[in-house]
């Protein structure tokens, strides 16, 4: 058996300093998880639940982000968890850990503490405006990092103007790429560690992931002084379209090409070669009128006959799918996209998978996210056993 | 100061956006991009620009988005030549990157069992749509495609209005990231084992794989979630709420009762947030209309970034949704270096945004501005391939460097 060969002691709740330790716990890291004793993450209170009866070894935002990892329940804040969170330490490769800048240092746990018995360790903290700068003591929730990145003012795009008003993205997404910056930091520094080098911090700020993942965008107020907004960029692009069912489907009107697919694929009908839809200024000029044609076809084939008519046509469409069209779609079936996992009380439940899937490794079979305090006695143990082992 | 990744040597086959964007994080991070690219058909982040074709394939500020500190070698694939000679750089390289549709490594003779021949423990990256294998491998995907296959779109706007394609690039760039990420578990792998990988990603299951959690619903409950606007399943206030000045908002979000304290104190305790209706959590999700109503008309007539001091100050969570011009002046990103200055010759002295990844040993820098077109044929053609001038003039007397 394969797999990324670090201790990682998670001190993180809810969503970005999760995703960061699943996205190393699901490529075979031994991810140790603190949780406060009796409560644990936030996330198994958050749901979704089965039936939605509330259940903290059951929450499905709690089992997707913790699946591979270990728990131990710890009071880092009290003597004992303190004595016993520093030997972890001494064990550890990666720290994770997602507390408000300074509060770990005032409980002697910063990283100027932690490197002292462990010069190798990586800390990767991650908060929503970093270590440095103004706003690092800042609160922020999701909804409040994605309009403070620059993403939510430009969402929901296409807005008809701007009375309506600024949006967050979907889910907790914004949360998950502070995750994935985590993640890919931690990997270049073990990288760097064990090619020579040695342990380091890393300061990630959610609102500046974020804020990087949007610089196509920002960079239209460096090109013309203007800033970009949710009504669109001025030309036309997409539109999307109503299907029969009530579902709904994109089609791409970027260009002369893409419309003769999309022509063909509605069966070459005569105002599609007619001025003012012959071209691209005219369609572009004309975009109500013709977003009302494209709907009056769509509304008269099934999103999927719409996808296949238009691909096949070599012009791009998509059905914007609900979580059971994405369970449904058989593409995503044959690639391996789903996995299922059987946890003690939630049962056996179909997650979705790491999309990354390297070739040349044999990864771990798949563990469930554990209950709280699950591998406590486990974990702990093995540290005592090490000590004993050492004197 | 030494970077993580220094030593790497990264062959770039992107083009467009979510390719080189993961390439262009690699240089940040310290490899060394090549890209490979021709004039015969260029890249079309140089080609088209906004409303279309531009002339200059200097001069385009998509491209030198997605494109900073990386080499640029002009090399024509179709030819056979350019085939060979791009092999000759495979054979120098830890990691190869594409994101064409899937099949046209494999008719250039560039896919990967033939690139792992010459060079046994290379990392190839595949980024596309829908992926390299199953029935919809040859399908046509841009960012909108795939935010609405990885079930994004649907998650995404006001809960009465229709689904919302999240067009911002957004999808790109986190296919980009995700593939970052991916060369690293590729790259830990390699220097634990000494074996290659190849790695085949689909924007749609990356982006999917983002709203994870969303997808558990079904799981559990056969139920999709919906959108659901700025709004949350508990939390009231949640919400963006108009300030002074033009379309200038502010996102409030009160999870406890301390934040609900802190902000009826900031807003002066009017009498109305002393109504029973908003005493506990479950009164003011109950009643969140007229609470929004009323919180809206205390911002109405204040500046967003004051306002969000004076929250924050009460232990309120509380910013202004902020516009590129905001960022690019705003006092914490300026700080942080989250913006950065970078000269390019024809489109001159740009800001632009860094690395999102702080680290105190082996730092991120932009190692350059974006290259021009074939600028480093005679760094990587004769310093690195040691090939003769002689030989580099017939090929491109033959527009096989071109």
């Amino acid at each position: 058996m394969d797999g990324l060969k670090a201790r990682v002691i998670e001190l993180a709740d809810f969503v970005a300093g999760p995703y960061c330790g699943k996205l190393l716990a699901d490529f075979g890291a031994d991810v140790i998880k603190i949780e406060k004793p009796g409560r644990g993450d936030d996330a198994r209170f958050i749901g979704p639940f089965k039936d939605d009866v509330p259940n903290p070894e059951a929450s499905g935002t709690f089992l997707y982000l913790n699946t591979n990892k270990r728990s131990v329940e710890l009071d880092i804040e009290s003597p004992e968890g303190r004595v016993a969170f520093l030997d972890l330490i001494r064990t550890a490769d990666v720290l994770i850990e997602d507390r408000m800048p300074g509060q770990l240092a005032r409980l002697g746990l910063g990283y100027e503490d932690l490197r002292k018995i462990n010069p190798n360790l990586v800390v990767t903290s991650i908060t929503p405006f970093g270590q440095i700068g103004p706003y690092k003591d800042f609160k922020a929730y999701h909804l409040n990092l994605y309009h403070a990145s620059g993403q939510g003012y430009l969402l929901p795009m296409w807005a008809i103007n701007l009375d309506v008003p600024p949006c967050q993205g979907p889910g907790y997404l914004g949360l998950f790429d502070g995750g994935m910056a985590g993640a890919t930091a931690t990997l270049a520094a073990l990288f760097w560690r064990d090619a020579g080098g040695t342990g380091q911090h890393i300061d990630v700020s959610i609102q500046h992931a974020m804020m990087t993942l949007e610089r196509s965008q920002l960079r239209r107020f460096t090109d013309e002084g203007v800033n970009p907004n949710r009504t669109g960029k001025g030309r036309l692009l997409e539109s999307l379209v109503e299907c029969a069912g009530g579902e709904f489907a994109v089609v791409i009107l970027s260009s002369q090409q893409q419309w003769e697919g999309l022509w063909r694929a509605m069966g070459k009908p005569e105002w599609g070669v007619q001025p003012p839809f012959d071209t691209q200024k005219g369609r572009s000029d004309n975009y109500a009128e013709l977003r009302k044609r494209l709907n009056d076809w769509s509304r008269t084939v099934t999103q999927d006959e719409l996808f296949h008519a238009i691909q096949k046509e070599g012009s791009a469409a998509a059905p914007i799918l609900t979580a059971e069209g994405v369970f449904k779609l058989e593409q995503f079936r044959e690639r391996g996209h789903f996995v299922t996992i059987d946890h003690p009380v939630a049962g056996s439940l179909e997650y979705i998978a790491q999309p990354t899937r390297p070739s040349n490794v044999t990864l771990p079979p798949k563990r469930p996210a554990p209950l709280l305090g699950q591998h406590t006695h486990e974990v702990l143990g093995q540290l005592a056993a090490l000590a004993a082992g050492t004197k | 100061m030494q970077s993580a990744l220094q030593g790497i040597r990264v062959i770039d086959f992107g083009h467009v956006m979510a390719g080189p964007w993961c390439t262009m994080q690699l240089a940040s991070l310290g490899a060394e991009v090549i890209k490979i690219e021709t004039r015969a058909r260029p890249d079309e982040q140089r080609a088209q620009h906004g409303k279309g074709a531009v002339d200059n394939l200097e001069a385009n500020s998509n491209f030198f988005e997605i494109n900073l500190g990386k080499k640029s070698v002009s090399i024509n694939l179709t030819t056979e030549e350019g085939r060979a000679l791009a092999k000759k750089l495979v054979a120098t390289a830890d990691i190869v990157l594409e994101n064409m549709r899937p099949g046209v490594m494999t008719k250039l003779g560039l896919d990967y069992p033939e690139l792992v021949k010459i060079k046994p423990d290379l990392i190839m990256l595949s980024l596309s749509g829908f992926g390299a294998t199953g029935s919809l491998r040859r399908y046509a995907a841009y960012n909108p495609c795939f935010t609405s296959v990885g079930g994004t779109s649907h998650l995404t706007g006001y809960a009465e209005k229709k689904p919302n394609t999240m067009t911002n690039s957004g999808g790109d760039a986190r296919a980009g990231t995700a593939a970052v990420f991916a060369a690293l578990v590729a790259l830990k792998f390699r220097q634990e084992t000494g074996k290659g990988q190849y790695i085949d990603s689909s924007s749609s299951e990356v982006i999917n794989s983002m709203v994870g959690d969303q997808m558990m619903d079904y799981a559990l409950n056969g139920r999709s979630p919906r959108r659901h606007g700025n709004t949350d399943k508990v939390m009231a206030p949640h919400n963006v709420y108009r300030c002074a000045g033009q379309d200038e908002w502010l996102s409030i979000a009160v999870g406890t009762d301390a934040e609900w304290q802190g902000l009826v104190a900031a807003m002066g305790h009017p009498a109305w947030s002393s109504m029973p209706d908003f005493a506990a959590a479950e009164g003011r999700k109950a009643n969140e209309a007229e609470l929004d109503a009323q919180i809206g008309e205390w911002t109405a007539d204040k500046a967003a970034l004051d306002t969000m001091h004076l929250l924050q100050r009460h232990g309120v969570a509380a910013t202004p949704s902020f516009k590129a011009s905001d960022l690019f002046n705003d006092l914490h990103v300026l700080e942080r270096g989250q913006v950065q200055e970078v000269d390019h010759p024809v489109l001159g002295r740009r800001k632009t945004i860094t690395s999102p990844y702080r680290f105190s040993e082996t730092p991120t820098r932009i190692r350059g501005t974006a290259p021009i077109l074939g600028e480093s044929n005679d760094d990587v053609f004769r310093g690195l391939l040691g090939m003769d001038e002689a030989e580099i003039a017939r090929l491109e007397e033959a527009k096989v460097i071109y």
